[in-house]
């Protein structure tokens, strides 16, 4: 069977010849313009004039657009809030889109874009989170609080108790293929565009209201992504939006690629935080009361920033019971790039805090890490833990959205979730499992995945080892870091998760599958297609996989919250399986057998006795006039969730992973290298073992850089001043473990997934975790102080924390 | 402008360019070679290495006019007809890579390490390999299997 084999990636080939195709790759007709943004030069002020003669006489161009030529909608948001294309009058940050310039070429574009002359009248900007917190200025109309039992009073009767705060940087995507759109106009006003975008049908709805079209008038088609990482969930908008009102307005095809500082100065980024934490525990380390305050910087746009901010609640406890809890979140409004969608979509910053205290714990109790983490674990799943059973009564969405909101963007109904008469109580609730969100944790599976990873890493031994090696070295130090991972899987908005899928059988054999899930690398494609192939019992290759197109299935939400195989999976099965059916009925009615004994194994059909070819049952069946195709449809079962009274089931399930990471700083310097990862991370029952792994790896990497190496800085302006790979530290080759042991988890998931798999797309970033913690404990190797390491790790960071260490 | 003549995977080309245009532009949009990538344009990433005269080059900071009448390989010229290349087909077995963005770039520096180090005699072991990879990213494989194909195909060139 097609499942669970260790096939290369779909495209392999492609890549490696250089001839599979992304949004710039695509040949374009004779005559084919080339757009740019002209953008602010500050951050925060009115516009008083704008002169853009220049623009317009400079050689090549052929358009040029403000606010004021839009002939219909000047709205890029995936939230109800709007966001302008292009500014109408006030500018909210240094790089926002002002207008646009369609020329010849994509230099003379951006070259003709420079000889804009804008006077502004500037405004004081709002750029920290202290700034944003004095100034008052948040969105929603204060902060959020999800809370469990009594905090304060269970810390102020606690044996310990302690203080914090930790600073964690954003992240920016460096998706190595930076945004990209072409817009082809078509007969009747008709628009098609190809995006390189995580969500197809937000660009079809975004693009059509920019044209004044319904949607049925705009297709939008994504083959691949050269990378997105939540970066092209919806900061595509934009390109797609002007490429399509170019196209409208000159009639000729339109393509629009941001230059890479232009890129990394437009778009959003991961957003940053500051964790403030009080804490109180027992003598052994139990965790009795804790309060998070999350401060979350937004930057000026609402954007996804809302269930961003929420989903960092909903992983503030990681893997970890907390009796009495409150976690207030600040969803702060800045001056600054809209900060958006980034693997793991607020649930990293949660995380991070949470291990960052017991970070703190077991540095100030003297306790050994692994054993106080492991105390506070919630409880292990046990067989057959009921669930709770889903509130059946559908509501409404919100009635404060604006006119054409996008209902499947995860920002589509912010203040508003869905509601309960009485309070969420699941029944028959364990002790030591219910999260801070009233959800029972059924599936805990790490105090077994933890025990084996502390085997197979040696990290008994590699810790006094470590120890030893510090005893006897004033200069280098040594860390070593265990930390676990538990992610919530679904999308909060609980109507998301739903997916469709298109499938054709041919009649010779062949078959033909799409779905809504989009490809960005991470090998949902050839996963689908392996579900397909096994439902049919054919080989891989008789799948073909096709482009992601919003006219051949609908309404897609975007491949986000490591949902794509999960739910793309299921649809195709669904459809796969009714195709299937009407083969065996047919088959099965000529042997005059059982349709429910029909195989479908190894290339053949299997009824009665007899192994038919399963090309020669396709082209029979379609002789005798069988419907060869069908549409496949998934929701997620068991997801009830009220993101304002923070109660419910968000999640239908969770994936674990645990890492354990050794490091060594030199404290002279504050230089660091992580010198040994392992890791052992739960797939369930993995769809494809290889790119299972090779998510893991790649996610740990890009989780690790985000807490050591990569550091935005803005100035005092609100200009962004590392805009590029040359100033902003992307891991290379070289920074990755010297010894980097991945191995999975091999048990399956116990609600019923697609074949008992668990998605792992975002999950392992969080393993990175233990590369900071390690480095944490490298510091505190170097002074009895606490040393208090702010995120990201950079060799400043650690100096300073050796210095704090030291004191 | 300038009259550019080159020879690109073994055929001579020849065209009229402003004397500003970028060797990867040339390729891409002249020559539609668009498997060889633009993806930070400043030569940091890697996603642009073509060979010329056989030692890779970052093609997004190379002016066309200033490499004319030499021999440029891009990626679409390493195999053999249908036959990959050693490091082609190390990359496909070994699974290194993901999007693929960066997979041109990274075989044509994987090519031409091997080539320097068998010429120079010197040993192209896993560190070796990683220190030579510092002009190339990737985002998506955090280089584990891009190492291992590597490390394979300079075994099997």
């Amino acid at each position: 069977m097609s499942v669970a084999k260790p096939l290369p990636h779909d495209a392999a080939r492609l890549h490696v010849t250089g001839a599979a195709r992304y949004v710039d790759d695509i040949p374009t007709p004779a005559g084919t313009l080339h757009l740019a943004f002209g953008t602010s030069e500050i951050a925060h002020g009115r516009i008083v004039a704008m002169d853009l003669n220049a623009v317009r006489a400079a050689p090549g161009v052929a358009l040029v657009v403000t606010a004021e030529d839009l002939p219909f909608a000047n709205d890029v948001s995936p939230s109800p809030a709007p966001e302008p294309l292009l500014a109408t009058g006030e500018v909210h940050f240094m790089g926002q889109p002002l207008f646009l310039v369609v020329a010849e070429s994509h230099l003379a574009a951006r070259k003709a874009a420079r000889l804009a002359k804008v006077e502004y009248e500037e405004r004081p900007a709002i750029l920290s989170i202290d700034e944003a917190l004095a100034a008052g200025s948040r969105f929603e109309e204060g902060p959020r609080v999800y809370a469990r039992g009594d905090a304060a009073g269970a810390i102020a009767k606690a044996v310990h108790v302690l203080e914090g705060s930790v600073e964690i940087g954003g992240q920016e995507h460096f998706y190595l293929e930076g945004q990209a759109a072409l817009a082809l106009p078509h007969e009747g006003g008709d628009m098609v565009v190809h995006s390189s975008s995580q969500h197809p049908t937000e660009i079809q709805h975004k693009v059509a209201d920019a044209l004044g079209l319904p949607m049925n008038a705009v297709r939008c088609e994504v083959r691949r992504m050269g990378g997105g990482f939540g970066g092209k969930e919806s900061q595509g908008n934009a390109l797609a939006c002007a490429a399509a009102v170019a196209a409208r307005a000159t009639g000729r095809a339109c393509a629009m690629r941001y230059d890479r500082d232009d890129d990394m100065v437009i778009t959003g980024k991961r957003h940053d935080f500051r964790i403030d934490y009080r804490v109180g525990v027992d003598a052994g380390g139990r965790i009795e009361g804790i309060e998070f305050v999350q401060l979350c910087r937004c930057g000026w746009s609402m954007d996804l920033s809302l269930p961003v901010a929420d989903r960092a609640m909903l992983h503030a406890d990681n893997a970890y019971y907390l009796p009495n809890v409150r976690i207030e979140s600040h969803r702060l409004r800045t001056n600054t790039q809209s900060a958006t969608a980034f693997r793991g979509f607020g649930g990293p910053q949660g995380m991070f805090g949470m291990e960052r205290v017991m970070d703190h714990i077991a540095h100030a109790l003297g306790m050994d890490p692994v054993a106080l983490r492991r105390a506070n674990y919630y409880e292990a799943a046990r067989g057959g833990g009921a669930a709770p059973a889903p509130d059946g009564a559908p509501r409404g969405i919100s009635a404060k959205m604006k006119t054409g909101a996008e209902l499947t963007s995860r920002a589509a109904a912010p203040g508003t979730g869905r509601r309960y008469g009485g309070a969420y109580s699941p029944e028959n609730a364990r002790p030591r499992t219910l999260t801070p969100y009233h959800m029972e944790v059924e599936d805990f599976i790490l105090h077994d995945l933890t025990e084996r990873l502390l085997a197979t890493s040696d990290y008994r031994a590699r810790a006094e080892a470590v120890a030893a090696f510090n005893a006897g070295n004033a200069v280098l130090k040594k860390g070593i870091a265990f930390s676990p991972v538990k992610f919530g899987i679904s999308f909060t908005l609980t109507h998301l998760n739903q997916a469709g899928a298109l499938v054709h059988v041919y009649q010779d054999g062949s078959v033909h599958m799409n779905h809504g899930g989009t490809e960005m690398g991470q090998g949902l494609f050839q996963k689908v297609a392996q579900v397909a192939a096994a439902r049919f019992g054919v080989e891989v290759d008789r799948v073909k996989i096709t482009a992601t197109d919003t006219g051949k299935v609908p309404n897609t939400s975007a491949t986000a919250a490591s949902s794509g195989s999960d739910l793309n999976g299921m649809a195709v099965q669904a459809a796969c399986d009714t195709i299937r059916d009407r083969l065996a009925a047919f088959v099965a009615e000529g042997y005059q057998a059982d349709p429910a004994t029909v195989r479908f194994e190894d290339g053949k059909v299997h009824v009665g006795g007899e192994a038919l070819a399963f090309e020669a049952v396709v082209k029979d069946a379609y002789m005798n006039r069988i419907s060869l195709s069908a549409t496949g449809f998934y929701k997620t079962p068991k997801i009830v969730w009220d993101r304002i009274r923070g109660e419910g089931r968000p999640f239908f399930y969770f994936a674990y992973g645990a890492a354990v990471t050794e490091v060594v700083i030199d404290t002279l310097t504050g230089e660091n290298r992580i010198l040994r990862a392992d890791i052992l991370h739960d797939c369930g029952a993995s769809l494809n073992p290889a790119l299972d792994i090779g998510q893991i790896e790649g996610g740990y990497v890009q989780g690790a850089g985000w807490l050591t190496t990569e550091e935005l800085v803005w100035d005092g302006k609100g200009r962004l001043r590392t805009h590029a790979p040359s100033t902003y530290k992307i891991p290379a080759c070289s920074d990755r473990p010297d010894i980097f042991n991945v191995a999975l988890w091999d048990g399956a998931n116990r609600e019923e997934t697609v074949y008992r798999s668990k998605a792992v797309g975002e999950p392992p970033l969080m393993l990175g975790i233990s590369a900071w913690l390690a480095l944490s404990n490298a510091c505190a190797a170097a002074g009895p102080g606490w040393p208090d390491l702010q995120a990201p790790a950079t060799p400043e960071a650690v100096l300073a924390a050796v210095t704090r260490a030291r004191a | 402008m300038a009259d550019v003549a080159m020879n690109v995977n073994g055929e001579a080309v020849r065209a009229e360019l402003p004397d500003n245009t970028l060797l990867v532009d040339f390729l891409r949009e002249t020559l539609g070679l668009t498997g060889t990538h633009v993806g930070c344009e400043t030569s940091q990433c890697g996603a642009c290495v073509v060979h010329l005269d056989g030692e890779a080059i970052k093609s997004c900071s190379v002016l066309a006019a200033s490499v004319a009448g030499r021999a440029v390989t891009t990626i679409e010229g390493l195999a053999d007809g249908d036959a990959l290349h050693p490091m082609q087909a190390a990359f496909n077995a070994h699974h290194g890579l993901q999007c693929g963005f960066c997979t041109p770039g990274m075989i044509m520096a994987g090519v031409d390490m091997v080539r320097r180090y068998r010429a120079s005699g010197e040993a192209l072991d896993e560190a070796a390999i990683r220190h030579e990879l510092e002009g190339n990213i990737c985002r998506c494989t955090g280089y584990h299997n891009i190492v291992r194909a590597i490390d394979a195909a300079a075994k099997a060139m």
